[in-house]
């Protein structure tokens, strides 16, 4: 994060009678930055607790990461390097959208390197490549309170999570394990913060909470159509839940990303035909491309290559 | 063979393109103006001006056009756009009694002092297609206009209130700022006015069904219009920098008086009650379910239970907004591979378990 710049957006100074519309670097006027800031500041505080904050209306619909944005728009700076991604790729439309909207609001450098971006806003995924200090990762978060499928009303969860009242939440997991064996909670697993307030990382797979765990980066969640953000500071643990008998575990894949090799990432299921063959490719775009020009070469790969320069 | 998806951004430039070659459609055509448009759909560009909350037509017009004539999405487009003004402060209370009314009708009473004026309805129309409309050349004829100048209506309410029959307007302390949810965070309970608010802003649809609930019995209020008026209001505005109060302009808005009846409780003797409703231009319907809804959002105020959807606040406030609905739904077109991926694996690991072993495995061959 940098300082916000307060250049004026290319005509806005002409601002007149027959121009509809002059906005701010970033779209957000200065004064709704600063609302959002404290905002933040509260958040990391106050690890996973949720802060409402007065979500404005954007120029992308709610549910399209209107939370996330305002985040960013609120903290990122000129020098500021952004990464978008969805579904852990760079590549997929609303990531695209919403980089598009940056660079041109905010003239920001993009990249799709993770390693180089100094903001990361993501939906759905945190990267296989380890934060770093000095990162903020920013979630787009579609229902920020974890309590809401027990209990519909925000006067009651806002309550239980005063009175650190989550029976109700572990009441919910034991059902499973007595039902089905397990715990039936395979994205937006609740984790707790800091011991303190259980939180809803998004819909990330449970693949991935552990990596928010003392995280070197910080954290930052954007609810937009709900007004809430919430924090991870960090080096703050934050632990899924689970009980004794049954651990909390991470989805296993019995086999590598079929274009890299890699192991130990998250795989999404490539459906080849109709006659039920799938391949298994990693998630994150921008780790399985880093890894494929290391030389890394997963099964497909040479296929691939062979079936599409016959294609051409 | 897999190829990835890739090329978002030509797809999305693409889809654009196509987007602006429908949204103008027929080039022998010529196109709409932003004036056909207020003069002649002025009661959609009153819907969008209402649902967006900024008063401005020749704006809503252009939504209306851009978005080819879809109402959430121009409601969406102009207030994106009024999110980003500057708000420099609060106007003076409207007073709807010095309306210039244009229409003022009263169920409660046959007549009263101000008459009832139909004004612009479609009420006693037959609703039968008219061949006319086809030829747009044709003309039409000027409208019988009453001489002389329009003059201040009493407010039906007043003369209840004047009887001691209906509970007092309401009383906010001097120095209340009215609130604003487009600025604060939502908190419930909500008061009155942040609720009158949201309901202002709320879908038209969404307000005429639960409005309809509560008259089938979901939440009786036992309702009648007291009034409904319509017409053009001062926008007044005071600068205390000049001791002056400025008129802003005029803006057309219709506003409904609900009288509901009100049995008495052991706090307060038997009377009518209100409900209220204000809407930007001209529009009865959302007026009047606005302010139905918003007597069965008052339902504990009376010490009455609350029973059914519309007298639920957090649920009635925190659904009513179109264009959060309509995002949030829209939005589970939007990709969600990498949950789905969890649960497919989940599912799979369930099912597997579930199944008698061996026929597990030959399944599995066959797929092989």
């Amino acid at each position: 994060m940098s300082a916000p710049d307060t250049r004026p957006a290319p005509g806005q100074d002409s601002a007149g009678e027959t121009e509809l519309a002059a906005y701010n670097f970033a779209y957000l006027d200065e004064q709704t930055k600063r609302m959002i800031r404290r905002a933040i500041l509260k958040a990391i505080a106050i690890p996973g607790y949720q802060v409402p904050f007065a979500s404005r209306e954007m120029p992308m619909p709610y549910g399209w990461g209107t939370g996330g944005v305002q985040v960013t728009a609120a903290i990122i700076g000129p020098e500021d390097v952004l990464k978008v991604i969805d579904q852990g790729a760079d590549d997929t439309t609303n990531a695209v959208s919403i980089r598009a909207f940056f660079q041109k609001v905010a003239a920001v450098r993009a990249t799709t390197h993770t390693a180089d971006a100094t903001i990361i806003q993501t939906r759905h995924r945190i990267p296989e490549h380890t934060l770093q200090e000095g990162q903020v990762l920013v979630y787009q978060v579609p229902i920020p309170e974890p309590l809401r499928f027990l209990e519909p009303r925000e006067t009651e969860t806002r309550k239980m999570h005063a009175l650190e009242e989550y029976g109700l939440m572990h009441v919910k997991l034991y059902e499973d394990i007595a039902r089905h064996g397990r715990i039936a909670t395979t994205y937006a697993y609740p984790v707790k913060v800091h011991g303190r307030y259980v939180m809803d990382p998004s819909p990330t797979p449970k693949f991935d909470n552990p990596k928010m765990h003392r995280s070197e980066a910080l954290q930052l969640f954007g609810a937009g159509r709900e007004k809430r953000i919430y924090a991870v500071p960090p080096h703050t643990d934050v632990v899924s839940l689970d009980f004794e008998d049954h651990p909390f575990e991470v989805q296993q894949f019995d086999r590598p990303c079929a274009l890299c090799g890699a192991t130990h990432v998250y795989l999404d299921e490539v459906v080849l035909d109709d006659r039920g063959g799938r391949m298994f490719v990693c998630s994150d775009t921008d780790y399985c491309e880093t890894r494929q020009a290391e030389g890394h070469v997963g099964e497909m790969l040479a296929t691939t290559a062979t079936d599409r320069e016959a294609a051409e | 063979m897999y190829v990835a998806v890739k090329g978002g951004e030509k797809a999305i430039a693409n889809a654009h393109r196509l987007l602006a070659d429908r949204r103008r459609g027929d080039r022998s055509l010529p196109g709409l103006t932003i004036a056909q448009i207020i003069a002649q759909l002025g009661l959609a560009v009153d819907r969008v001006m209402a649902e967006a909350s900024l008063y401005d037509p020749s704006l809503a017009a252009l939504a209306l056009k851009q978005a080819r004539g879809d109402m959430i999405e121009a409601i969406f487009l102009l207030r994106a756009y009024r999110t980003t003004l500057p708000r420099f402060g609060t106007s003076v209370p409207l007073e709807t009694g010095r309306m210039q009314v244009e229409r003022r009708v009263s169920a409660t009473y046959k007549d009263l002092p101000g008459g009832q004026l139909l004004g612009p309805t479609f009420d006693y129309t037959h609703r039968l297609l008219d061949p006319d409309l086809l030829d747009e050349t044709a003309d039409v004829e000027a409208p019988a206009r009453r001489a002389g100048e329009t003059e201040a209506v009493m407010r039906v309410s007043d003369i209840l209130d004047g009887e001691g029959l209906i509970e007092p307007d309401g009383e906010m302390p001097d120095d209340h700022v009215p609130g604003d949810l487009t600025r604060e965070p939502m908190e419930f309970p909500m008061p009155r006015d942040l609720r009158l608010q949201a309901l202002a802003r709320g879908d038209e649809g969404f307000l005429l069904a639960l409005g309809y609930s509560t008259q089938r019995g979901y939440g009786r209020t036992h309702p009648f219009v007291g009034e409904i008026r319509m017409g053009l209001v001062e926008v007044e505005f005071e600068v205390p920098e000049l001791g002056l109060t400025l008129s802003l302009g005029e803006i057309r808005i219709t506003e409904c008086q609900m009288v509901n009846q009100f049995k008495g409780s052991a706090k307060a003797p038997p009377q009518f009650t209100r409900g209220y409703g204000l809407v930007f231009g001209q529009s009865e319907r959302k007026a009047m379910s606005m302010s139905l809804v918003d007597r069965a959002l008052r339902t504990s105020e009376f010490g009455e239970d609350v029973t059914a959807p519309a007298q639920d606040e957090e649920f009635v406030i925190s659904h009513c907004d179109n264009v959060q609905a309509t995002g949030f739904v829209e939005h589970l077109k939007l990709p969600h591979y990498v949950d789905f991926q969890a649960e497919l694996d989940l599912v799979r690991r369930m099912r597997a378990r579930h199944k008698p072993a061996e026929e597990t495995t030959e399944h599995e061959e066959a797929a092989e």
